[in-house]
């Protein structure tokens, strides 16, 4: 499945070097060598394909195929600065080539114009950093189109009355109903709520060289063996490679951005799959290496004149606001079988409550709900049973017997509030097998956000009652420390005193290095990044095209 | 906070107890563990344990038999359990080599205790055994907060649920899986790769997606 690629030695100063493969610096790959440019990808990870992808729950799950490794790369954690982090598993991001994107579960929800204005519209929130994009809903709605049209995302326009304004219907259908959306989709209708198929990048119709999704279920933490998730290694490095100027280049761990005397830019510097050193010039840079790693290695490459790490001179934030998303979980056991672990995660939510009235609830924030299963055999039998479900016995097994085709979940995914305390940065002591500073994650959720992750769980067990669920509960509710969504940790700004990059994604500090991917978030969205990281990338292809060519990057 | 992945990476997530690392820290040779246990379940010969003596290796069929049991249905024992444990105490759940050899000889310390003139967990009667598993647990364990993780500093007992399920409920193909793919029968998961709606009861007759007839009002 491979393609062709060119070669580009190190020594070759090319057009751009983007660290990262995944949602973002697939797309960004794909624009930048479509519009005429050379373009060299640097990816920590190997570069796997559906032939190496597996349904295998031990290599998936146990060994990290797709997944940073926590002995290679281990992080520590704390809730407050005041603490001393602790080693523990604090993230988990993909790592091959196509990111998280390759095991990520497809929601594709688009931002609506209140996550770009949510602070002029609330006001100050004590104790959080909520602030307004440099752009609205309006700048991104062509490059969401073009995500949905050029990636493959299903879906049925106009069918929630929440949705934002759009200029064109999805371009395929949504994927089939699963009985969790369809048990989902009648309680909420009589709830006198807006169920709707969910919007998922999964084809439901061919593409030429991927397959419509074949229901497998082994969705969520996988990767597609028939091209059906819209990876951006499916739907954005294999149009990359076919222009012949773009060369994916794997197993490149990059650990430091090096710059001139000038203070500009001058390439990569990573580590090869044996552990040597390289350094890859370019132009210009781009870092997509997610809202983890971005700031990492923006502060790993300090330097005399960039003495906190690069492009962190004007506002100092780099690596901080960092939002996980809230969130909760509920789940509901039902009278016959849905045979939910057929098929992919999501056919069904709702948007009712992605904007609620803060005067009302006493908080802000929102979010949605969305129907779905995707445990795993072992994964169900140790946490998806009822609490009260005896932990062995004949008891046990009856119930894991009864209930794995019998369950469900509500799954509600909310608003994070940007706090400046919550970071990434790079722990004094840890270090990862390449002797670098390993991550540090520093978050306390902010007490609005555990909030709405109540008030939408309350909706959830709301309409499992409504569903006629014959045993319902709840994961308990409790403050975050552990990160999948990575968010704004290098964030969008007008101003560089308080953000680290412009809209056109370039930072303040540095006049040709770019970033773009989850740090470039202001606000959290309502819990599905994906799509907007997509969109993001798309329209910064764009501004970075246009500047090129006008020779402003270079000047 | 549960989050979207950590929760179904219960097992990574497991890593960071220390001594849940019996499932997450070398889940390579848990293949080779499963694997074994066919092995192990196709030769008519006598088998020839790792880690466990012979005596042991009965006490932890007679323990991993409680935890998922044989009744109408086949159980941890039909799946071959106990090959898969021995197994996995010799390779990636060595660390855990300790606490099993304290465990069963705690274990048949509170046998005779609890119930006076028998020696040996394996020679009580299921029910005995069940009733001295309650109090052991009664004992032992506080009731944690049940989130999507395991929680860390797992008992001996504990390790051995943990372990049990794993080798009963393990995919079962390439020849990786619980014996028979009796485990997958037990809970109803067809093998099968490829499916086609309808998926279940509930989407059987589903005639198709409607708008919710408040939509019109709420324009």
């Amino acid at each position: 499945m491979k393609v062709e690629q060119p070669k580009y030695k190190t020594s070759d100063e090319v057009d751009f070097v983007i660290i990262g493969s995944g949602a973002a610096g697939g797309i960004l790959a794909k624009e930048l060598s479509t519009n005429g440019f050379r373009v060299v990808v640097l990816e920590q990870g190997p570069y796997l394909t559906e032939a190496d992808y597996t349904h295998n729950e031990i290599k998936v799950l146990g060994e990290d195929l797709l997944t940073n490794h926590p002995k290679l790369q281990p992080t520590t954690f704390r809730k407050t600065p005041q603490d001393k982090a602790k080693q523990q598993r604090a993230l988990v991001y993909g790592r091959s080539v196509g990111g998280t994107s390759v095991h990520f579960t497809a929601n594709f929800w688009r931002f609506h114009e209140i996550d770009f204005i949510e602070r002029g519209k609330v006001g100050a929130i004590p104790g959080a950093n909520l602030v307004d994009w440099p752009i609205r809903y309006a700048d991104l709605e062509p490059y969401y189109t073009k995500v949905e049209w050029e990636i493959g995302v299903s879906g049925l326009a106009g069918a929630s009355p929440f949705d934002p304004p759009r200029s064109k219907p999805y371009p395929m259908p949504p994927l089939p109903v699963k009985s969790s959306g369809v048990i989902f989709e009648r309680a909420a209708q009589k709830l006198g709520w807006n169920p709707f198929p969910a919007p998922m990048a999964i084809l439901s119709q061919p593409r030429p060289g991927r397959s419509a999704c074949m229901n497998c279920g082994f969705c969520l933490s996988f990767g597609c063996e028939v091209g059906a998730k819209s990876s951006s290694l499916v739907a954005a490095i294999r149009v990359a490679e076919k222009t012949g100027r773009c060369e994916i280049r794997p197993d490149s761990y990059v650990h430091r951005i090096e710059t001139d005397a000038r203070g500009r830019a001058i390439g990569a510097a990573y580590f090869n799959k044996d552990k040597n050193t390289h350094l890859q010039k370019a132009k210009a840079v781009i870092v997509c290496a997610n809202g983890a790693e971005t700031p990492r290695l923006l502060l790993m490459s300090a330097n005399a004149q960039f003495p906190n790490g690069l492009a962190n001179n004007s506002s100092g934030v780099v690596g901080k606001n960092l939002m996980l998303n809230s969130g909760a979980i509920s789940l509901g056991v039902f009278e016959h079988p849905l045979n939910d672990y057929k098929g992919f995660a999501v056919s069904r939510i709702l948007h009712d409550f992605y904007e609620l009235d803060a005067q009302k609830v006493g908080f802000c924030g929102g979010g949605g709900l969305d129907a779905r299963f995707d445990a795993t055999p072992i994964g169900f039998a140790l946490n998806s049973l009822p609490p009260d479900t005896p932990k062995w016995g004949s008891a046990f097994k009856k119930t894991l017997a009864q209930n794995y085709t019998r369950t469900m979940e509500v799954f509600s995914h909310a608003t994070s509030l940007a706090r400046e305390d919550n970071s990434f940065s790079l722990d004094p002591d840890l270090k990862d097998a390449w002797g670098l500073p390993a991550l540090r994650m520093t978050y306390k959720d902010h007490p609005d956000d555990l909030k709405v992750a109540k008030w939408l769980n309350d909706r959830a067990l709301e309409l499992l009652d409504a569903a006629g669920a014959t045993k319902k509960w709840s994961y308990p509710i409790v403050e975050q420390e552990f990160a999948v969504h990575l968010l704004g940790t290098c964030r969008m700004g007008a101003d560089p005193k308080t953000s680290v990059i412009n809209s056109d994604h370039r930072t303040h500090d540095v006049k040709n290095l770019f970033l773009c991917d989850g740090s470039s978030f202001v606000t959290s969205g309502r819990g599905q990044p994906t799509m907007t990281i997509e969109a993001l990338a798309f329209r910064a292809a764009d501004r970075i095209t246009a500047l090129a060519k006008s020779g402003e990057i270079s000047a | 906070m549960i989050n979207e992945l950590s929760r179904r990476r219960f097992l990574s997530q497991a890593g960071i107890g220390v001594s849940a690392a019996w499932v997450s820290a070398h889940w390579p040779e848990m293949v080779s563990a499963a694997t074994h246990a066919h092995q192990a379940a196709q030769s008519g010969a006598a088998y020839k344990f790792e880690f466990f003596t012979p005596a042991e290796a009965v006490e932890i069929d007679a323990l991993s038999a409680r935890i998922i049991p044989t009744d109408d249905t086949p159980g941890a024992r039909e799946a071959g359990v106990l090959y898969f444990i021995d197994r996995a105490l010799v390779t990636f759940g060595s660390g855990d080599q300790q606490k099993y050899r304290d465990g069963l000889v705690e274990l048949q310390s509170a046998v005779p205790a609890k119930f006076p003139g028998v020696e040996k967990f394996s020679a009580l009667a299921p029910e005995q055994q069940d009733e001295l598993l309650h109090t052991i647990e009664t004992n032992q364990t506080e009731k944690a907060p049940r989130r999507r993780r395991l929680n860390s500093g797992q008992t001996f007992l504990e390790a051995l649920r943990v372990a049990t399920i794993s080798g009963f409920l393990i995919d079962p193909e390439a020849d990786l899986g619980n014996r028979g793919g009796v485990g997958w029968k037990l809970i109803g998961r067809e093998p099968a790769h490829s499916f086609q709606p309808p998926f279940g009861y509930y989407d059987k007759d589903y005639p198709g997606w409607q708008p919710a007839p408040k939509m019109a009002d709420k324009g």
